[in-house]
């Protein structure tokens, strides 16, 4: 068997007496989209956290690319391929959208100590972003300040610096969130190629999204991870379904 | 060095100790109330100490001054929180520090302007004249033991009214979550007046009791203002406890670093540099102590729990 | 270069600050020349500030510090010429001007490093609080080393050469800090559209974003802050030459809120923001000191106001929101 991109083993967060994560262990292959859904409170955001590295574990193994990564920070974990979205988009509002996808080439590169040349005029910096928000569909906008644009465009944009970084895995968290039929309906489609680039652990509450694009659904229950299958086993399981589809689904 | 005038600088330390937590109170419960950095609390010390000084030499009694030096306080915050500072919650701390820088100027040149170049004197009053036998055999100053005691007071005073009263409530509530006590209904403007004007009066208060010892001038505040910024980074911004905490600690410490560090570099070095170098040293030692402390604990000793 | 509004202010400003002193040379009114110089080498501080505050967002509350260390290095360097005594490691003193600002800004850089290197672990209010401390430690322990001047300062007792000038006549002492706020003006303007400068104002805009394409926002600071303490003790240096004395007063947390008042009266961010709220700061000083011994009150008043609502500066008044690209 392919050892898997990243792979979580026995996670365990406490929060005081709250235990948010509870020996969580989880993996995520090449090629898949891997869902993790669950209830508000889950403990959903706390997972993503130390997989991200906002958070440290108190026991249990991260591992992605082949290396614990436990102890690095958030920056080092991105660099090691690790690209992330936010529920809420985290860009940087005053520069252009290409401004901000040129940071994320110029990271990747590894090139931030260079003070003399001006980037609005590296032709190889601005070309490698422009390439990355056209696979996004943002080219039309790329000079707006990412201030600017809409929550939707936000998301491609998130998503083109992630590409920018070269990622090998990509962590999304809830991007269908906030977005109307025809967005959910398009960046479905968008992330169901997104998958041949790397594979994508996608954090979401849309049910439709989920059963449309994923290989793999996890699901968590109060810091534990219930159940772990395709679609149609998460469907059927009956844990699941009284612990978070309801007796609806 | 005799055991005497180590309990006599402790005492002072003490002393120095009291009057920092009288401001860093103020300014510890208004940042963590508001959100508010107020460089102008300084002025407000001064306004306290011009006070007390202005109606003690008209009415000739010192305890009318320090009412007044209270209450004018108090009236020179709240007038200050209505026309300024409410203007600059949901700025940004650069603004709020320019603002407040502003006000000092204002504060300051205002001062010169009403009372001149020339500093007031304030005399201690007669009941508190005079010193009392420490043992060990040197006397220390009636006065100065008063304030540290004034100093308790309204430390167990502000400790009531933090965790036994209704506004009391209020402010914890506020210093936890902001936005919520205002969707429950408090009245936030009148609940921020509020506290301003009580971090105000505490500072006039400091400013009135220090202003028998010291003199009464324009620019008293400053040195205090920066010393009792050091407290509440140490004690942890937000945080009463820690403001005592840490008021007592940076009082003692550089009280006893001027007294001691001299002593002690003279046994290393002549005693004209140790004087030298110990002096230059005593100022830095609390900044020192500062920076050691933030480097481990990088909100303070008692950080507020709230963002 | 992009010839909008902005472009036209700043060169308008430029003209006017080279203007200024030419004429008053030929009118014979040397003031002047003096009060331009002064407007130059605040300028030249403000900038320096304005690399770590405008864009980095660093609300350095103790840049007083670098001014002053950028001043002690001029008064020391030069006194120490004078009086042929050796300065440290046997090294004696020079009245060279450019060796002197080498000096004070490399000094300054490394002393902006160690500070920064503490305080960057910090943010928010605590940050502006541990500038303040570290700069008022310098300033402490200024006040009490006699052996340069102490509380009284230190004099410069002739002007320091710069090779081939006569440095003693106003307008070449003018032209020589011109030149070197040019300098760093232009240094500001490449820094702030390079990559490292991408990396600094994206870590003002959205700390988490920066990390997340990997770049480790602390290291970026870093290097900002030190830069910026070493222009702005370039700046100390020559100011100290300018009133041949340094005092602790250089060092002093007044000092370092007016060069943050300086940043804020022009435009936080934008190139020429720290000449043109220099200009505005010296000539208020100036013209309202002529006025009314009270005129540190009036300029409260003012600055009160543009901090309420006037958010951009005069910059921000004349050529509209900054662009960022």
């Amino acid at each position: 068997m392919v050892e898997p991109v990243l792979q979580i083993s026995n996670l365990v967060k406490n929060f005081g007496a709250l235990r948010a994560t509870d020996g969580v262990t989880l993996d995520l292959r090449p090629g898949e989209i891997h869902a993790l859904i669950g209830p508000n409170g889950a403990g959903k955001s706390t997972l993503i956290h130390q997989i991200c590295g906002t958070l440290r574990q108190d026991s249990g193994t991260v591992r992605f690319a082949g290396q614990d990564i436990g102890a690095l920070g958030v920056a080092d974990r991105a660099r090691l391929g690790l690209g992330r979205t936010f529920q809420v988009s985290s860009i940087a509002p005053d520069f252009s959208g290409l401004r901000n996808v040129m940071l994320a080439v110029q990271a990747k590169q590894g090139s931030s100590f260079r003070f003399f040349k001006p980037v609005m005029r590296d032709k190889t910096l601005i070309d490698t972003a422009m390439v990355m928000l056209e696979r996004v569909g943002l080219t039309a906008r790329a000079r707006v300040p990412a201030a600017e644009l809409s929550h939707g465009e936000r998301r491609q944009l998130e998503i083109a610096m992630a590409l920018a970084l070269g990622s090998k895995a990509f962590l999304l968290d809830e991007p269908m969130a906030g977005m109307g039929p025809e967005g959910s309906k398009s960046l479905t489609r968008f992330l169901d190629t997104l998958r041949q680039e790397a594979p994508i652990l996608l954090v979401e509450h849309d049910m439709d999204a989920v059963f449309a694009l994923a290989d793999r659904i996890s699901v968590l229950v109060y810091g534990r991870i219930i159940a772990t299958g395709t679609v149609e086993e998460i469907r059927r399981d009956p844990t699941v379904r009284t612990a978070y589809l309801g007796d609806h689904a | 060095m005799t055991l005497a005038l180590a309990l006599e600088q402790l005492l002072n330390g003490l002393q120095l100790g009291v009057m920092l937590f009288l401001m860093a109170a103020g300014l510890t419960l208004i940042f963590g109330v508001m959100g508010l950095i107020n460089l102008a609390h300084g002025s407000l010390y001064m306004v306290g100490a011009f006070a007390c000084a202005t109606v003690a030499a008209w009415t000739g009694s010192f305890w009318i001054g320090l009412v007044a030096s209270l209450a004018a306080a108090a009236a020179a915050g709240a007038i200050v929180e209505l026309v300024v500072i409410r203007r600059l919650y949901d700025r940004d701390h650069l603004d709020q520090v320019l603002a407040t820088f502003a006000l000092i100027l204002m504060f300051s040149e205002g001062t010169r302007w009403l009372f001149g170049s020339f500093p007031l004197y304030l005399d201690i009053p007669p009941l508190l004249q005079g010193a009392v036998a420490l043992p060990g055999g040197t006397e220390y100053p009636v006065y100065r033991l008063a304030i540290i005691l004034a100093g308790a007071i309204v430390a167990f005073g502000l400790y009531l009214l933090i965790s036994r009263t209704r506004l009391g409530m209020r402010i914890r509530a506020g210093e936890s979550d902001r936005e919520m006590i205002g969707a429950l209904g408090v009245d936030i403007r009148t609940l921020y007046t509020v506290v301003f004007a009580l971090g105000a009066a505490l500072a006039g208060l400091a400013g009135a009791m220090v202003g028998a010892l010291q003199s009464v001038q324009v620019g008293m505040g400053e040195p205090v203002l920066i010393l009792a910024f050091v407290v509440i980074v140490i004690g942890g911004i937000g945080s009463i406890k820690g403001a005592l905490l840490g008021a007592l600690l940076v009082g003692v410490t550089d009280t006893m670093g001027r007294f001691l560090l001299p002593k002690l570099l003279a046994l290393f070095v002549a005693p004209a540099q140790a004087g030298m170098i110990g002096g230059a040293a005593a100022s830095m030692l609390i900044y020192i102590v500062m920076a050691v402390i933030l480097a481990v604990k990088p909100r303070g000793l008692f950080p507020a729990a709230h963002a | 270069m992009i010839l909008n509004r902005e472009t036209l202010i700043n060169l308008v400003l430029a003209a006017l600050l080279l203007a200024v002193p030419f004429a008053a040379d030929a009118l014979g009114q040397p003031f002047y020349i003096t009060l331009a110089t002064r407007i130059a080498i605040l300028a030249l501080a403000a900038t320096g500030l304005n690399l770590a505050l405008g864009l980095g967002g660093l609300v350095s509350f103790g840049h007083a510090a670098f001014f002053g260390i950028g001043g002690y290095v001029a008064g020391i360097l030069a006194a120490h010429a004078f009086s042929g005594e050796p300065l440290l490691f046997g090294l004696s003193g020079t009245k060279q001007m450019w060796v002197i600002w080498i000096v004070a800004a490399i000094l300054s850089g490394l002393v902006g490093l160690a500070i920064g290197a503490i305080s960057l672990r910090t943010s928010g209010v605590y940050f502006i609080m541990i500038t303040l401390a570290f700069a008022q430690m310098v300033y402490y322990f200024a006040v009490s080393w006699p052996a340069y001047g102490g509380e009284d300062g230190l004099s410069i007792l002739v002007r320091n050469q710069f090779p081939g000038v006569n440095t003693m006549r106003p307008l070449t002492f003018f032209l020589i800090c011109y030149v070197v706020l040019l300098a760093a003006l232009g240094l500001f303007a490449l820094v702030r559209a390079s990559r490292f400068g991408t990396a600094l104002q994206a870590a003002r805009q959205n700390e988490v974003r920066v990390a997340t394409v990997g770049i480790q926002p602390y290291r970026i600071r870093l290097t900002g802050f030190a830069i910026s303490a070493a222009v702005t003790g370039l700046a100390g240096a020559l100011f100290a030459d300018l009133n041949r004395f340094v005092s602790p007063s250089m060092l002093s947390w007044h000092m370092s809120g007016e060069l943050i008042v300086l940043i804020i009266l022009g435009g936080t961010g934008r190139l020429f923001g720290p000449l043109a709220g220099a200009a505005l700061y010296v000539i208020f000083e100036y013209a309202l000191g002529g006025l009314t011994e009270r005129w540190q009150f009036f300029l409260g008043l003012i600055l009160l106001v543009v901090v309420l609502f006037a958010r951009g500066g005069l910059l921000g008044l004349l050529a509209g929101k900054a662009k960022h690209g």
